[in-house]
């Protein structure tokens, strides 16, 4: 037999290939393996659906569908769904507190400042990060403060007591975290100090924050600092919230550096060392860069807790948010609607602190390259 | 060519700002002297500032009658009571809150881990939202949220939720029926505790017997059947000494049972909840630890499924888990004096708040109460420990 014979019989074409079983792709294969795979499987999905039908729908139907939006006061609630009417109104308290009306552009622009820095130093891509920094953390703190507190550049002071709302949330969350670091690194390298005497101090002023709850320290900073300051210097409210917010953010801050210190390898102190550079420059050129890099998520994490934790200044009588919207709830004139102003705060809270997890997720990600066997 | 000049021999000392050990030492004594410099100042001029203010120190007033009422104690208490007993009772309400938030935050939080990582789409979906929504909202308004906007608006007494006309719920609180014990009741207790020393001796000899022969007996099943079984033929043979007093309507409020305060209720929802949401992600990323390939080894050696969980799975996952377990719990023991917020009379509510303010006692009462906080916080990272050094891999 001949070989083209053979040939002949052989197709010279390539078959295209079958299409797989209409149920092992798209959507049907997906409903299959992930929802219905099993009886049990089947089961747990129409109760969560059950669950969810029974959650989402009358949320939905109470916060969007039969909501008021618009009006001045509460005869402009039908009464059904929510009364956003009330946020709507209040709006500018809870934004600003008592701050004066006709002042609230200089708020503005401190806000619109500080976010344009903030996004500028959270975008990778952006050049120039080292001045940006250095703006933010040396030049911008003064600008914001002459501009809220006022009293040169003729502009009219407003004291502490009338800041409120969302405005003094950020003001002590950025405020006790920015001067909790510095404090912070100093007590993680006291900590990680050879000295022993440094190292007990360092070490009994972190544990001792860590272990007493907020409140306590907030209580202790509005009824004991003002005793422990010679009688006739008189701190502000918001002052002792924040030495206190301050000192104890500081023992957390130093853990979250002494986790990155140790994340750098001995050998880098000790290349350091041979190149003949002493523990400050040593510390401040090769290790500190290193490690503050990558400590960045942990700080984002620590700022998100501070964040959620300035809302118990309401016990020692400072306004913020939380604390405007509660004072908000027991007027007379909007009695009643204490789940619309607790929705508006979780979202206000949950917008701030979901973003920022996500970002720090992002970042432990973009760091780990290269470090972490995937 | 010349030999280069040696160096000097190393007799000659470097001066002493150059020698690091004198160098650490000065530092250090400089240090202890700024700390005592600053300590005493403020000892100085907080002694100053009480002398001008009339305030005497000391912890006399601990004996005096406090003279407020209290919503819940767990001791006996009364307008009458001192100043010590407030600050004990507020120590046991907080005792009592955060003991019972640990174990409900646990429960939840394990339920929601395991959950994140179901197979199925939707219940890891429910449980991922779940987590993001209450990790990323402030306690303080988690528990105004279930205290002003949940139980604040429930009915009142006569129109209150009720499960099987024994669980009731309305504006004053939960009322659930309370065990009574009648004689006889000490012989159950006895024999359940008896029941329980003679499981833990059986399965102790069941190990030994396994290591000696390789036969197992269930010693689950077994010890289940001599805990549950021994003490309820102790109760039907002392003739049943225990029964229930249930809650009941009278006039405008409920008589008997046990009443759980709203705030109370609201504290601990709160409280389990949020720390929950923390314990699930911890719980998730323990789980995640465990490399696939122990599974799969696991059941290499024809190991069941429970048995993979149980001995391979779980020890592995737990050494990852209770480092930062630990910590949530002490989160969760420290938060509960958020209580203050809404008026559960915990310590800082009835002590740093209350009995502050009526004595005026300030350094005393802020010391105490952070003493006690931080005491706790050190026997439960001590305890905890100890159980991770249990757990930990033994390493040759």
């Amino acid at each position: 037999m001949s070989i083209e014979k053979t040939l002949s019989r052989v197709t010279e074409k390539m078959i295209d290939s079958r299409p797989a079983p209409s149920d092992s792709i798209g959507a049907v294969a997906w409903l299959r393996s992930n929802l219905f795979a099993g009886p049990i499987n089947t089961l747990f999905t129409l109760f969560a659906l059950y669950l969810v039908y029974l959650l989402v729908v009358p949320s939905l139907q109470w916060a969007l569908i039969d909501a008021s939006w618009s009006g001045t006061s509460r005869e402009d609630c039908t009464g059904e769904g929510a009364c956003w009417v009330f946020i709507s109104a209040r709006l500018d308290q809870f934004i600003y507190g008592f701050y004066p009306s006709e002042e609230t552009w200089r708020v503005d622009i401190v806000f619109a400042v500080f976010a344009a820095l903030i996004a500028w130093l959270a975008i990778p891509k952006l050049p120039a990060k080292g001045w940006v920094a250095i703006v933010s953390l040396a030049v911008f703190p003064f600008i914001a403060y002459f501009l809220l507190h006022g009293g040169s550049f003729g502009l009219e002071i407003v004291g502490t007591h009338e800041w409120g709302g969302l405005m003094l949330t950020l003001v002590l969350a950025v405020v006790g975290i920015v001067a909790a670091l510095p404090l912070g690194i100093l007590l993680a390298l006291g900590r990680r100090s050879e000295m022993p005497i440094v190292k007990s101090i360092c070490v009994v002023f972190i544990e001792f924050w860590r272990g007493v709850p907020l409140i306590t320290v907030l209580f202790m900073a509005s009824v004991m600092l003002p005793l422990f300051v010679p009688g006739e210097v008189n701190l502000d409210k918001l002052v002792r919230a924040l030495i206190g917010i301050t000192l104890f953010q500081s023992a957390y801050m130093a853990e979250v550096v002494r986790g990155g210190l140790q994340a750098i390898p001995k050998g880098q102190t000790e290349a350091g060392m041979a190149l003949g550079l002493g523990y400050w420059r040593n510390m401040g050129l090769i290790v500190l860069p290193q490690a503050l890099k990558l400590m960045i998520p942990g700080i984002v994490n620590t700022f998100i807790a501070l964040f959620k934790d300035t809302s118990l200044v309401l016990i020692i009588g400072l306004f913020d948010l939380l604390a405007i919207v509660q004072a908000g709830l027991a007027d007379p004139k909007w009695l009643g609607y204490s789940i619309e102003g607790y929705a508006f705060v979780a979202l206000v809270f949950w917008v701030f602190c979901f973003s920022m997890s996500r970002y720090s997720q992002y970042l432990e990600r973009l760091l780990h390259t290269g470090h972490k066997k995937r | 060519m010349t030999q280069p000049a040696s160096r000097p021999p190393a007799t000659v000392k470097p001066p002493f700002w150059r020698d690091p050990a004198k160098r650490a030492l000065i530092f250090q004594l400089l240090m202890l002297a700024g700390v005592f410099g600053v300590l005493a100042i403020i000892v100085s001029n907080t002694l100053t500032n009480l002398e001008s203010r009339g305030i005497t120190t000391g912890f006399a007033f601990l004996d005096n009658t406090a003279g407020f009422g209290i919503l819940q104690s767990l001791i006996d208490y009364s307008e009458q009571s001192t100043y010590g007993d407030t600050f004990i009772v507020g120590l046991l309400n907080t005792l009592l809150i955060s003991a019972l938030g640990v174990i409900a935050a646990t429960v939840i939080g394990f339920v929601m881990g395991v959950a994140r990582l179901s197979p199925n789409w939707l219940i890891s979906r429910l449980a991922a939202v779940y987590i993001e929504v209450f990790r990323n909202i402030p306690l303080l308004l988690q528990i105004f949220f279930w205290y002003f906007a949940v139980l604040r608006t429930l009915p009142s007494p006569r129109g209150s939720l009720s499960l099987g006309e024994a669980f009731f719920l309305n504006v004053r609180g939960l009322f659930v029926p309370a065990p009574i014990t009648s004689s006889g009741f000490s012989v159950v207790i006895a024999v359940f505790v008896l029941a329980v020393v003679a499981s833990g001796i059986f399965s102790y000899w069941n190990r030994q017997r396994q290591a000696r022969t390789g036969q197992r007996l269930p010693a689950g099943w077994i010890s289940l059947g001599l805990i549950i079984v021994a003490p309820l033929l102790a109760y039907f043979a002392m003739g049943m000494p225990l029964s229930w007093e249930l809650p009941e309507l009278k006039g405008f409020n409920f008589r008997g049972g046990i009443t759980v305060v709203p705030e109370f209720l609201a504290l601990w929802v709160a409280l389990s909840v949020y720390t929950a949401a923390f314990i699930a992600e911890i719980v998730r990323s323990g789980i995640e630890a465990v490399p696939h390939g122990q599974t799969e080894a696991s059941r290499a050696l024809s190991l069941s499924g429970g048995m993979t969980l149980r001995l391979v799975v779980v020890p592995q996952a737990l050494r990852v888990i209770i480092p930062p377990l630990t910590s949530q719990y002490l989160n969760l023991i420290k938060n509960s004096s958020l209580a203050t917020a809404i008026g559960y009379p915990d310590l800082v509510s009835v002590f740093a708040g209350t009995t502050l303010n009526q004595t005026g006692q300030a350094i005393e009462v802020i010391a105490m109460t952070m003493l006690v906080y931080l005491t706790i916080s050190l026997l439960v990272s001590m305890f905890m420990n100890w159980f991770n050094a249990r757990m930990a891999l033994v390493e040759r």
